[in-house]
């Protein structure tokens, strides 16, 4: 594109009304018409004084601000109409700095827009390609450089160069690897087993199979996550062995995932989602249907825990459940499969 | 602009001269109040029958036993009447996927009088009482795990409700009284499941009452809470005012001055 | 030595005027930046408020990183488990990470903290807002041709960081909303064909939610992506400083000139009271709004969730993406594909982002215009950019939508399953019609254009002939309107190859170059010429004549 090269000369960088790149007509440029602060003497005052209220109004929120930041309490609650019950010292301090800043951009654009002269000004743009002399002298440039280098002949150098080049970022990558384990049998596992008490999640208490009402729904946790707590934390199980518990009248169940698997009609499922790993706890006792609340996966807990809608690709993972011989509920054993989300490796 | 500071230790004042005056408050009152169920005499439940062989047994059936149209009313208790009428539910004014709450088609004395003829039928939860629904020896902390742990997942962890399957939702709970929160808790209305007094426990029921009251004071620190809805609301107020105003800004920055 | 030095530097010195003189001169006598200080100073910039949005943008980011640092001071992204002491009393007592609690300290027990995080989170909606709106401008108006490509490929990269930043910021506070978007995000990571677990377990230290994340999101938010963002701002900048900035067509406008106003003093004072004003705009609505109030979410755990968990507005096209997803899995030889995982959280994405990046290039190859481009297109001028533009935000709001299906369908009753549905069949259907809609609207405008060209405007004065006719008196536009839309470059379609060449000899590459022709076409088909300047003369000539006509044998009967 060398049109730009030469400018004409014309100030419009056209010739004949027309622009010399694009063809399009060229008007000129329309007459400046002056602004009332430009003829009035008394408009331009106004606005001159306009402006400086603005700047000096800033001011005085700053002043507001700090006393307001000093003098109203942290804890101070008021009541205001359309905005609501907020913190006093909150709502004070930041409409006294948002105003403060406001006025200043307010004031420099009025300044600007009022006094400052507002005739348009052209200027030209400059090639952004270069000329094929300049063009020419890089190449050479490199070219001269590439043979000084004996880079193009000397290929046991270059080739060695560059192999040494692809290893060199290999440890950065390599010294990522303590950032974590290797997966292990982490995702398959919890520590779900035979005869571990379901119990309560927040207040950790043993389930009768009678206490659980027909229609009901219990968020359950295994009794030995307590056990854990004091050393990994109780969070990364809560993860994955998180329940709930829901009865329902043995007539409806279509199916279950397992022979037996219920306790007269109370059944447990895992609570995190096989899509992407949400507690999924929406049960609708009506229609025994549990929803996820993240993409809205819908799975039938009376029917195996089968999905009905949405994305999830698996069923609810059930655990198998009976009492122990005072009538609390236990598990049977583990899950028979991987709770949660999809990973590549599950199979 | 009503001033109403509130101290930290406010708080526990109230809490302590709370704790204090129940103790000797309940001693005095306990005898006058009974529970409403224990009260019910042989008129009320006549008038409850008069009233369901009126309003309800086109749906429920002449026994309450259930039909096409309403499920059987069978020991699910006086707690289920009260709520589902209370709350204006019940009756429903036609069918649809859920029945949502309106203006009460009883009056409270009416509702207490079919809620005592349900009663009858079979063994199901009562209307809580007063001292059930006292949340002055709540802890609140507690309320708020077991919220979110048991409730927040369908009513929102603001409690500003939720949609569910087809058209249903949990409905918004910052206008409910602490009875029809208990009631629905034990009661199970529609598509909520039931919580047994025996899993969550009375006193965890009051735990979360004051917990949801605490919500619904509707304290919001940071201003405006756009309806408590979460990022959908916050982003549609950037687009619409934020962003708005700065273009606005932009026009006139851009615009000719005169 | 000394002294003649001296003698050389007193010019400058006495030449700048004022006190700054002696600053200038240090700073010269160092860099020789006069000549840079000069045309800087002078550099013109157009006018046009559009041209501003890329600004808030410029502006949203110095918020943050000012904002940001202060809650630095404060924030602690630890996961050690605390009970939690401070003055918020429905939490007391409740076990929570420090990263929460220290969050919540700076929400209830630091004055100003609660603005400050306000601000901060505020201005973030703000950055990616005004990068997306400064992007429409960018496309619609044709900005990203030749010599602009560079610079649309680095404001795409700075989108895709502008997310990334957010998500992990959105995540600090370990609540359990933004708890819930790290779970999802863990999820979609172990969906990752081969070595998705191995990401994920290294990326978490192990397991989910594990002890690491916050500390590595941390260096991630407040190190790694802000230096690339700053870096590649810079360039950014940088590129629009040194090819000048482009401009509509108008009066005087060419495709070698820029018409504005000098840097100094006009967009000093309007581009920094700007920056004055969304500054001051964010700090108010941080004083006037609450956002993600995070102590009504609660702290994080696995075990617990909230009806309406939604992402920030930004990531709530992929959200809306994976929920309308059907779910197809597929489990093959032992190992497991989540096609309802990879092909909207993953594919979808990726396809986006890659097409936006190559879109400069796309174009240029299909319509082979290969100029360069200073003077801005009017999206009329394009109909068939525009309506590719208007197809792709079309599905993006679908997406957008469907993020928030659930937030919707509590609000409007609406059923959840059906919403899902027509979103499902909407995002196939509405794109294509958006854009047929579009363009000729865009065809439409540039026929009321040629209209008003040959036949001026309508004044709303009607005049009666003696027939008995009315006849509506149509004034010429000015010149400012004329230039405008005649600003419209004619564009030539690629010419159709011959299949043989002269000497009958097959034209091996005649296939490709046949459908590039074809796509040529497409792209610049019915586009409208503008009237010939033999066109206008005539018009102008017979208007006038027709005036006169009728005037002289009538008088004007209406005036509305």
């Amino acid at each position: 594109m060398n049109e730009l090269e030469h400018p004409t000369g014309d100030p419009y960088g056209a010739k004949d009304g027309k622009d010399l790149v694009s063809g399009i007509t060229v008007f000129p440029m329309e007459p400046h018409v002056l602004r009332k602060a430009d003829i009035d003497p008394k408009a331009a005052r106004r606005a001159e004084r306009q402006v400086a209220a603005m700047f000096t109004t800033s001011s005085l929120m700053i002043i507001l601000f700090i006393v307001a930041f000093v003098v109203i309490p942290n804890t101070t609650i008021i009541t205001v109409p359309v905005i609501g019950t907020v913190n006093a010292n909150h709502l004070a301090t930041g409409f006294a700095f948002g105003m403060a800043i406001l006025l200043i951009g307010i004031g420099a654009i009025h300044w600007a827009k009022k006094l400052m002269p507002d005739v348009e000004v052209t200027q030209e743009r400059h090639s952004l390609t270069s000329r094929d002399d300049e063009r020419q002298a890089v190449a050479e440039s490199f070219a001269r450089g590439k043979a000084e280098s004996g880079f193009g002949e000397r290929k046991i150098i270059r080739r060695s160069l560059l192999g040494a080049l692809a290893l060199f970022p290999v440890p950065l990558i390599v010294l990522l690897r303590d950032l974590g384990p290797l997966p292990g049998t982490r995702l398959r596992e919890t520590i779900w087993d035979k005869g571990i008490h379901l119990v309560t999640d927040a207040t950790y208490r043993k389930i009768k199979a009678s206490d659980v009402p027909l229609g009901g729904l219990i968020n359950a946790v295994p009794e030995n996550l307590l056990e854990i707590e004091h050393d990994e934390g109780t969070l990364n199980q809560r993860g994955k062995a998180s329940i709930i518990i829901v009865r329902m009248d043995p007539a409806e169940i279509v199916s279950q995932q397992g022979e037996t698997w219920d306790y007269q009609g109370i059944l447990a499922f895992s609570k995190i989602c096989t899509h992407l790993g949400c507690p999924t706890s929406l049960y609708q006792q009506r229609t025994h249907h549990l929803l996820c609340p993240c993409h809205q996966s819908t799975f039938d807990l009376s029917d195996s825990g089968n999905v009905v809608f949405g994305p999830a690709a698996r069923r609810m993972p059930q655990l198998a459940i009976t009492v122990d011989s005072e009538g609390y509920l236990v598990a049977q054993s583990g899950f028979d499969q991987p709770v949660g989300p999809s990973f590549w490796e599950r199979g | 602009m009503a001033l109403n500071k509130r101290h930290p230790a406010a708080l526990f004042a109230v809490l302590a001269v709370a704790l204090g005056t129940t103790g000797v408050a309940y001693a005095a009152v306990s005898n006058q109040t009974t529970p409403k169920v224990a009260t019910q005499s042989e008129t009320q439940v006549e008038q409850g029958k008069q009233l369901f062989l009126e309003g309800c047994s086109s749906c429920h059936g002449l026994a309450a036993q259930g039909g096409s149209d309403g499920p059987s009313l069978i020991g699910v208790g006086a707690a289920s009447v009260d709520f589902q009428v209370g709350t204006g539910r019940m009756p429903l004014a036609a069918p649809g996927v859920q029945a949502m709450a309106s203006m009460p088609s009883y009056n409270p004395e009416e509702t207490a009088a079919l809620a005592a003829f349900i009663a009858t039928l079979g063994i199901g939860p009562a209307i809580p009482t007063q001292e059930m629904l006292d949340t002055s020896d709540a802890e609140l902390a507690l309320g708020g795990e077991l919220f979110r742990t048991n409730c927040a997942q369908c009513h929102g962890a603001s409690g500003t409700g939720g949609a569910l399957s087809q058209g249903r939702m949990a409905p918004n709970l910052m206008g409910s009284d602490a009875k029809y929160l208990y009631e629905a808790m034990i009661s199970g209305p529609q598509s909520m499941p039931l919580f047994s007094d025996q899993t969550l426990t009375e006193q965890d029921k009051k735990d979360i009452i004051a917990y949801v009251q605490e919500l619904q004071k509707n304290i919001s620190p940071g201003g405006a809470t756009l309806g408590r809805l979460g990022p959908v609301t916050e982003g549609l107020f950037l687009f619409i005012v934020g962003l708005g105003v700065l273009i606005v800004s932009a026009v006139w920055i851009g615009a000719k001055s005169k | 030595m000394s002294t003649t030095q001296d003698s050389v530097a007193t010019p400058a010195n006495t030449n700048a005027a004022g006190k700054n003189g002696g600053v200038a001169t240090f700073i010269d006598d160092r860099l020789a930046s006069a000549n840079f200080t000069k045309r800087l100073l002078d550099k013109v910039f157009p006018d046009h408020w559009s041209f501003m949005l890329g600004e808030i943008a410029l502006y949203s980011f110095i918020i943050l990183l000012l904002s940001g640092t202060y809650l630095t001071l404060w924030y602690n992204p630890s996961m050690t488990e605390v009970v939690y002491n401070g003055s918020y009393v429905p939490l007391k007592g409740v076990k929570m990470s420090e990263a929460f609690s220290s969050t919540l300290a700076i929400s209830f027990d630091v004055r100003g903290g609660l603005l400050l995080r306000q601000i901060h989170h505020w201005a973030a909606l703000f950055f990616v807002a005004a990068i997306s709106v400064h992007l429409l401008r960018v496309f619609f108006t044709g900005a990203f041709r030749k010599p602009r490509e560079i610079n649309w490929v680095i404001g795409t990269l700075l989108l895709v960081l502008a997310l990334l930043e957010g998500f992990s910021g959105y995540s600090l506070p370990d609540d359990l909303l933004s708890g819930t978007g790290l779970r999802i995000a863990q999820g979609i990571i172990q969906a990752i064909p081969l070595v998705g677990t191995y990401v994920a377990m290294f990326l978490f230290g192990g397991e989910f939610p594990g002890t690491d994340i916050m500390g590595r999101l941390y260096s991630i938010h407040i190190l790694l992506i802000p230096g690339l963002l700053l870096g590649l701002i810079t360039v950014h900048l940088i590129m629009v400083f040194y090819q000048k900035h482009t401009q509509f067509p108008g009066p005087g406008r060419t495709e070698s000139n820029v018409v504005g106003f000098r840097l100094f003093p006009i967009y000093m004072a309007k581009a920094g009271g700007f920056f004055f004003v969304v500054f001051g705009i964010t700090v108010l609505i941080a004083a006037f709004v609450t956002i993600n109030p995070i102590w009504l979410y609660g702290p994080y755990t696995p075990s617990q969730v909230t009806a309406g968990s939604q992402p920030d507005w930004y990531i709530g096209w992929l959200d809306g993406a994976v929920r309308l997803m059907p779910n197809l899995e597929t489990s093959l030889l032992g190992y497991t594909i989540s096609w309802n995982i990879i092909v909207p959280a993953l594919v979808v994405p990726g396809i986006m982002f890659t097409a936006l990046g190559l879109y400069p290039w796309i174009e240029a190859w299909a319509t082979g215009d290969k100029r360069e481009h200073h003077l801005l297109d009017r999206p009329r001028n394009a109909p068939t950019r525009t309506g590719l533009g208007v197809m792709a935000l079309t599905f993006y709001m679908i997406l957008q939508i469907a993020g928030g299906n659930d937030v919707i369908a509590a609000a409007f009753n609406l059923s959840i399953n059906s919403m899902t549905w027509t979103f499902r069949f909407l995002l196939f259907a509405l794109p294509p019609i958006a854009f047929v809609i579009t363009k000729r609207i865009c065809l439409g405008l540039q026929r009321r254009d040629n209209d008003k060209l040959l036949h001026g405007y309508e004044t709303g004065r009607v005049l009666r002939l003696p027939s008995g006719e009315f006849l509506e008196i149509h004034e010429p536009i000015g010149d400012a309107e004329k230039a405008m839309i005649l600003g419209k470059a004619d564009v030539i379609p690629l010419e159709l190859p011959a299949a043989v060449d002269a000497n009958g000899v097959r034209n091996p590459k005649a296939a490709k170059s046949i459908m590039r022709a074809k796509l040529s076409r497409w792209y610049y088909s019915d586009v409208i010429p503008t009237p010939t300047d033999e066109e206008m003369l005539e018009s102008a000539n017979h208007a006038e004549h027709e005036l006169h006509a009728a005037q002289s044998n009538t008088k004007e009967i209406a005036n509305h």
